[in-house]
């Protein structure tokens, strides 16, 4: 019976330990292991030492863990640098979109001057209006790429958050700046899961088809 | 020019300002100036809905409504299912124009682009001009 209600204990400490947010110390573990090593009756070599060397492995392993994480400031990382890279990388879109507009304003100052010109002289500027337009799509270009690495961002955020969460300390609010996306967020809410997976923005030159790539591949169909 | 109405009523469909100002302004370059805007699959479908047009420009990448479900729901439409429909997105993957394609798309421009291809695949969509 002493054995039995012990076990209880042992059962209902270890339930309380696995809880969310529990809050787990070190000290706990050790104590569980030892209390489970104390009912463990009869040879306690071979098989059973094993046991013991590896929980008290898994024990250390934890501590140094949460030593780790402590030291690493995880809740200065939630709470001050994600928030401000995140803030600085949409600074960075707000600005190209800001300077494309300029050029964009420049550009129609131009082609209105230009319309008053005799065709021969207005056409070279035709063909410079046309090159400052396509080059201006760098903008878009730049803008999902930082809305990809700024989700990246959000989902360190979340899972920092849930490590916290697990080793019992309160994942802080982000100190953000008034975060008012400059670009609606493309790709966001995929309908499907199939589409998400199509929905992943501008790839990296290595991995991206050509022009070229691509009519090949279209023509195929034909 | 001869075979391809310049002034046929072209709609573009991009999330992005910048975007729409570079496609139009393109289009109006090449002599297409009859040109209307959206900013997503749904507000698209809209104006499909409510005026006659005759080519869709559409992005991919758009919320609420992305432009391969815009493409999916012309084509399921009976008064839209005809009508030349040119992507043009970021996403350069092959199993992005393979989507496309069986989705019926009518021709695939990557991002960033220039007039000379824009103007290619217009003439392949539309015929010479």
């Amino acid at each position: 019976m002493a054995v039995s209600t012990k076990n209880t204990d042992v059962e209902s400490r270890l339930a309380a330990l696995g809880k969310p947010g529990a809050g787990v110390d070190p000290a706990d573990i050790a104590e569980v292991v030892e209390s489970v090593l104390n009912s463990i009756s009869g040879d306690k070599s071979g098989i059973n030492v094993k046991l013991h060397e590896d929980i008290e492995a898994l024990a250390k392993f934890i501590a140094t863990a949460k030593a780790d994480i402590s030291s690493l400031r995880a809740c200065e990382i939630n709470s001050k640098f994600i928030p401000t890279a995140s803030d600085e990388l949409s600074a960075i879109v707000g600005a190209t979109e800001h300077a494309t507009n300029e050029i964009f304003e420049a550009v129609d100052t131009i082609e209105a001057a230009s319309a008053e010109m005799e065709p021969e002289a207005a056409a070279p500027l035709a063909d410079a209006v046309t090159r400052i337009y396509e080059a201006c799509s760098f903008q878009d270009i730049t803008g999902q790429r930082i809305t990809k690495i700024v989700k990246v961002l959000q989902d360190v955020e979340d899972r920092v958050s849930g490590l916290l969460e697990a080793f019992g300390e309160k994942a802080p609010e982000p100190k953000r700046e008034t975060r008012e996306p400059v670009e609606p967020v493309p790709d966001a809410v995929p309908e499907a899961a199939s589409e998400e997976e199509l929905m992943n923005g501008p790839q990296l030159p290595g991995n991206a088809m050509s022009q070229e790539d691509i009519d090949a591949l279209m023509a195929s169909f034909d | 020019m001869a075979g391809v109405e310049m002034k046929m009523p072209i709609l573009i469909v991009d999330d992005y300002k910048t975007m729409l100002r570079i496609i139009r302004n393109l289009l109006k370059q090449l002599g297409f100036d009859n040109v209307d805007e959206a900013t997503d699959g749904s507000g698209a479908l809209q104006k499909l809905r409510d005026k006659e047009f005759k080519l869709i420009i559409s992005d991919w990448n758009m919320e609420p409504m992305s432009g391969l479900q815009l493409l999916k729901e012309v084509r399921a439409d009976v008064k839209l299912k005809e009508m030349p429909f040119i992507m043009i997105t970021a996403e350069s993957k092959s199993e992005n124009v393979i989507a496309a394609k069986e989705a019926g798309v009518s021709n695939y421009i990557v991002k960033p682009f220039n007039a000379a291809t824009l103007k290619g695949k217009l003439s392949a969509v539309l015929g010479n001009f």
